[in-house]
């Protein structure tokens, strides 16, 4: 079932090379609509009160150095399956872009089938196969569509992450090395790392060998400057699942790596994380602020809430961490929305600058209530799918340590300013540039594909259970595992803390 | 009175259709497509409707063997996997035969490839299960939608075969359900299996309704199966069907058909029922001789393989007569083996197709002058179609000849001396027919000179189709080991 999910997209991106030019679009379409059915499949025969990996299969690859194919699903990388189907599904409906339309819908479905393949595997060295391989399509996306300064947006994208990567691979050998040393045969999996004890100061080195790797995917500062030349030179489609999917490539490796494999070094530099994602957080939404380009506005505040998620990944609380996770997906909704919005207005005026507009709605009334509604998700109102994430995760750092919870929060307010305002400058006030009053509202595509990101914005927002309910599950069993795993007493002491509920340290 | 049955929805074991039921579903789904976008280019379809066959071989070679289904009338067994991967391989290679090079009214539309999709789930129905009624409708499915798809090739003589195709298949659907009715009314039941065992044990072996039912049932898959004398249809039929459709149905039908044969007179036999033997017996020798010698006398390839096909449908009917677990797993081996040499062959008919405007012959479309010196103008064209002919034939390294050696030595085992030297004999006659293409295309001289003729219908995707088909063919002595444990096990497990 999960290779299928795997490997399904892949198959047909191949069988799409026969394919007619006019006709690739439909197929892009129904093949990711095919793919999000099977995700939704997986996620019925997911048995949510299942301790651990279900629907695991495992194949060995390479016998001597005992490298499986090794794939499961939980909890924690459940939804972020279905999200990367949903965003792929989205993104092909919405596709505009004029000529070679057939290579860039076949990069995308290879494109989903490298997301599906990290989020799945349970191997090391499968996850590192899919995760470099999810570089090669984007950096064809972005250099061959691109606007702009493309190729050189193209080329830091992929020799940051490619960088960040490399330090990964070193920690994987080491790991591999170590679980030689202990159980006497070399071991790629997961579960058996999870299951590793070792002494500190070799949890400090490896933790960070593989810190580097996720902080410059998610982008965390001081890593982040790929993040807005990548977007913004991006096609839309490529935005949109950079934004959505592949950012959290990043976070969703230190939830699966970094928490549960070195419990101690996560404590004992828990205040060099949450320092870098405070700055963060507060430091790119400043930055926002001061953008007069409305995609790198959209950029800047996407580093800005993966700083929220870093942090309540740090919480080390299941609150946090379920929180953080919840708001990969909402933020991956959102994101991938407002990536879409913008992409509408470009094509009809071929500029995203906030000074070109004003005034939209009077011209545009639905576009800018689809906005709107998508803004304050973005912003994190009650009600809609941005405050429960953002909620849960400075609540769980707010056990932790309140200061960086305070710190946080100032973000969030920040966030609230520059969308407002950038709000305010494209949509109200008068409407005074001629090519603007010519401008027609969404037509039935646009409608199709916006409207039910809106209605999932608003439905999650009311009632987040449906999907926190399977994450929480398995976030507190790792975190049982984490607390069981710690050889450290402060660890033991810190973790019990940040879960305690209702009593003074 | 208003007793409601309430059934469980686990009782049902829908995993048991969920094979058929993607396809219908992916048919479904084109239709609705090409509703909506009517300029879809037959490009999308084809790779569509390869998707949906290379899903549901995933989730056949996925299930687990011998499961049951809707209160037993489906059974998935090792036979049905095994047939099933058959039908979906044929299907695989057939489909992209559709990418020629010239546009065909057929391949345009999108009801085509649903209806292609609606027929393999009619085979796959018919191949998985017990019951005489869900064959029935399995084997109407399929039957309707290929009679249309033959008639959408829209030239008159594909009406023509059509139609000749329609009335003699409705024919045979009257005598099936004949059949069925008559074993309802000796056992009451409608489960092969069952009506075996009740007249074993009823002692209803020469109950006058039961043979009858047994004559008709013999009869409604003797025309599915194109057996002498129910054979009539077959030349006229495969000449107006476009080539490719026409290898296909010498292929797929037959297998579903060979399934149906072997479940239900299997289960006749061993009830001990009278002449079930004899006529099996005396229609495998007839159908292999006699269509042997009508294949020596045409003069157009198309209608010569058709002959031979009934021909090749006669040997495999020996397995049927055998009736020992070697020879069932012969029966799925030499059809394999002719699978690959046969719609190869025909595909290279395809490649050949040129005109209505030129014309060699007032009365056939492929008569063998066409093909007359070929080697000298088009020498890999003729060193293909060679290979097919010789492969057809069962000249030693290619693919046919491990089915016949396979299958004439399951019949010396079991005692069948003169089935085997009937056999043997058929299999020398054909090699004359086989080798007067070749012959053609080798010692005569060239009545044309333009060899763009021959290639006018060529495209990559069909020359990737004749190149696996002559490597599958070329090569099948690396294969046979794996097959034949392969589908052993798959017959065994279902005992047979």
């Amino acid at each position: 079932m999960l290779s299928l999910i795997i490997f399904f997209p892949a198959l047909a991106a191949m069988l799409g090379f026969l394919i007619e030019e006019k006709s690739i679009k439909v197929y892009g379409v129904c093949i990711a609509f095919i793919e999000l059915l099977l995700t939704l499949f997986m996620w019925f025969g997911f048995d949510a009160r299942q301790v651990g990996f279900s629907l695991v299969t495992q194949i060995p690859l390479v016998e001597f150095l005992n490298i499986n194919y090794f794939v499961g699903v939980d909890g924690i990388s459940l939804f972020l399956v279905v999200l990367s189907a949903f965003m792929t599904l989205i993104g092909l409906m919405s596709l505009s872009e004029k000529g070679n339309l057939k290579h860039l819908v076949i990069s995308i479905l290879f494109l989903e089938m490298t997301m599906a393949g990290v989020f799945l595997a349970l191997d090391a060295v499968l996850f590192y196969i899919f995760w470099e391989l999810s570089l090669l399509p984007m950096l064809y996306i972005i250099g061959a569509w691109g606007s702009g300064n493309r190729i050189y947006a193209a080329i830091k994208f992929f020799i940051y992450t490619f960088f960040g990567s490399i330090f990964m691979l070193v920690g994987m050998l080491a790991m591999a090395y170590l679980s030689y040393k202990a159980n006497g045969n070399w071991s790629f999996s997961l579960i058996d790392w999870q299951n590793l004890s070792l002494p500190l100061k070799t949890q400090i080195w490896l933790f960070l060998a593989f810190f580097i790797a996720f902080a410059v995917k998610t982008p965390m500062f001081p890593f982040h400057t790929w993040l807005p030349y990548a977007h913004g030179q991006a096609p839309t489609i490529g935005s949109v699942l950079l934004a959505a999917v592949l950012l959290k490539m990043g976070t969703y490796g230190f939830v699966r790596f970094s928490l549960p494999m070195f419990p101690d070094a996560s404590v004992e530099l828990f205040d060099t994380v949450a320092i870098l994602a405070v700055i963060m957080v507060i430091y790119t939404a400043l930055i926002a602020y001061a953008q007069d380009d409305m995609k790198q506005v959209i950029a800047y505040s996407s580093i800005s809430h993966m700083g929220i998620i870093v942090l309540g990944i740090f919480a080390m609380n299941a609150e946090g961490i379920s929180g953080a996770i919840f708001l990969m997906i909402s933020h991956g909704i959102v994101s991938g929305a407002l990536f879409l919005l913008v992409g509408v207005i470009y094509e009809r005026r071929h500029t995203k600058m906030i000074a070109e507009f004003g005034g939209l709605a009077s011209v545009m009334p639905k576009y800018a209530l689809i906005f709107c509604i998508v803004m304050l998700g973005s912003i994190g109102l009650p009600l809609t799918i941005g405050f429960v994430g953002e909620f849960l995760s400075l609540a769980g750092i707010f056990k932790t340590n309140a200061l960086y919870a305070v710190l946080g929060g100032i973000g969030i307010i920040v966030g609230a300013i520059y969308m407002l305002n950038l709000f305010r400058k494209v949509f109200y006030g008068v409407c005074d540039k001629e090519e603007n009053l010519a401008l027609k509202d969404l037509n039935l595509t646009e409608l199709t594909t916006l409207v039910p990101l809106c209605l999932l914005v608003l439905y999650l927002g009311v009632s987040p259970n449906l999907i926190l309910k399977p994450i929480d599950f398995s976030v507190r069993y790792m975190v049982e595992k984490m607390q069981k795993k710690a050889s450290e007493r402060e660890t033991v002491w810190f973790i019990n803390d940040a879960n305690r509920v209702g009593e003074q340290r | 009175m208003n007793d409601l049955i309430f059934i469980d929805i686990d009782q049902l074991n829908l995993a048991s259709v969920a094979s058929m039921f993607s396809l219908i579903v992916f048919a479904l789904f084109i239709l609705c497509i090409g509703t909506f976008k009517k300029d879809l280019s037959r490009t999308f379809y084809t790779v569509f409707c390869l998707i949906a066959i290379m899903l549901n071989a995933g989730i056949v070679i996925d299930h687990n063997i011998l499961s049951m289904g809707f209160f037993d009338l489906m059974l998935i067994d090792g036979i049905s996997v095994i047939s099933q991967i058959v039908i979906l391989t044929a299907s695989s290679l057939f489909i992209p035969l559709a990418l020629s090079t010239k546009p065909f009214f057929e391949y345009k539309v999108s009801e085509f490839y649903a209806l292609f999709l609606f027929m393999i789930a009619g085979f796959e129905f018919m191949v998985s299960s017990n019951n005489l009624i869900l064959i029935f409708i399995g084997l109407e499915t399929s039957s309707l939608a290929l009679y249309t798809l033959i008639a959408l090739h829209n030239k008159i003589r594909s009406i023509e075969a059509a139609i000749k195709y329609f009335t003699m298949g409705a024919l045979g659907a009257g005598f099936f359900v004949f059949g069925a009715a008559m074993f309802y009314m000796t056992t009451g039941s409608t489960e092969i299996n069952v009506i075996g065992e009740v007249i074993q044990e009823s002692g209803l072996q020469n109950s006058m309704i039961a043979t009858l039912g047994c004559i008709f049932m013999f009869s409604a898959i003797g025309f599915k199966l194109s057996l002498i004398p129910f054979h009539t249809w077959v030349p006229d039929v495969y000449e107006g069907t476009n080539a490719p459709l026409a290898g296909y149905m010498s292929v797929v039908p037959k297998v579903a058909g060979f399934i149906v044969a072997l479940r239900l007179f299997e289960s006749l036999s061993h009830s001990q029922i009278a002449w079930v033997d004899e006529m099996l017996y005396i229609s495998a020798i007839l159908t292999m001789s006699l269509a042997n010698i009508m294949a020596l006398v045409q003069r157009d390839v198309k209608r010569m393989l058709a002959f031979s096909s009934i021909a090749h449908a006669g040997f495999v009917l020996c397995a049927i007569v055998v009736g020992t677990s070697q020879s069932n797993t012969a029966l799925f081996f030499y059809w394999i083996m002719f699978l690959f040499a046969n719609l190869g062959a025909f595909s290279m008919l395809w490649v050949a197709r040129c005109d209505d405007t030129v014309c060699w012959d007032r009365r056939f479309k492929h008569p063998f002058d066409k093909f007359a010196g070929l080697i000298k103008t088009l020498p890999s064209y003729a060193v293909i179609m060679a290979i097919f002919m010789v492969a057809l034939a069962g000249i030693p390294p290619f693919s046919v000849f491990w089915g016949k050696m396979y299958l004439i030595s399951a019949a010396i085992a079991e005692g069948h001396i003169f089935l085997a030297v009937v056999m043997a004999i058929n299999s020398a006659l054909a090699i004359y027919y086989y080798l007067k293409l070749v012959v053609y295309m080798f010692l005569k001289e060239p009545i044309v000179s333009d060899k763009n003729l021959y290639i006018a219908n060529t495209s990559s995707a069909l020359k990737v189709i004749v190149g696996f088909a002559v490597i599958t063919t070329a090569g099948a002595i690396f294969m046979i080991d794996f097959l034949l444990e392969f589908i052993a096990s798959f017959v065994l497990a279902s005992g047979f």
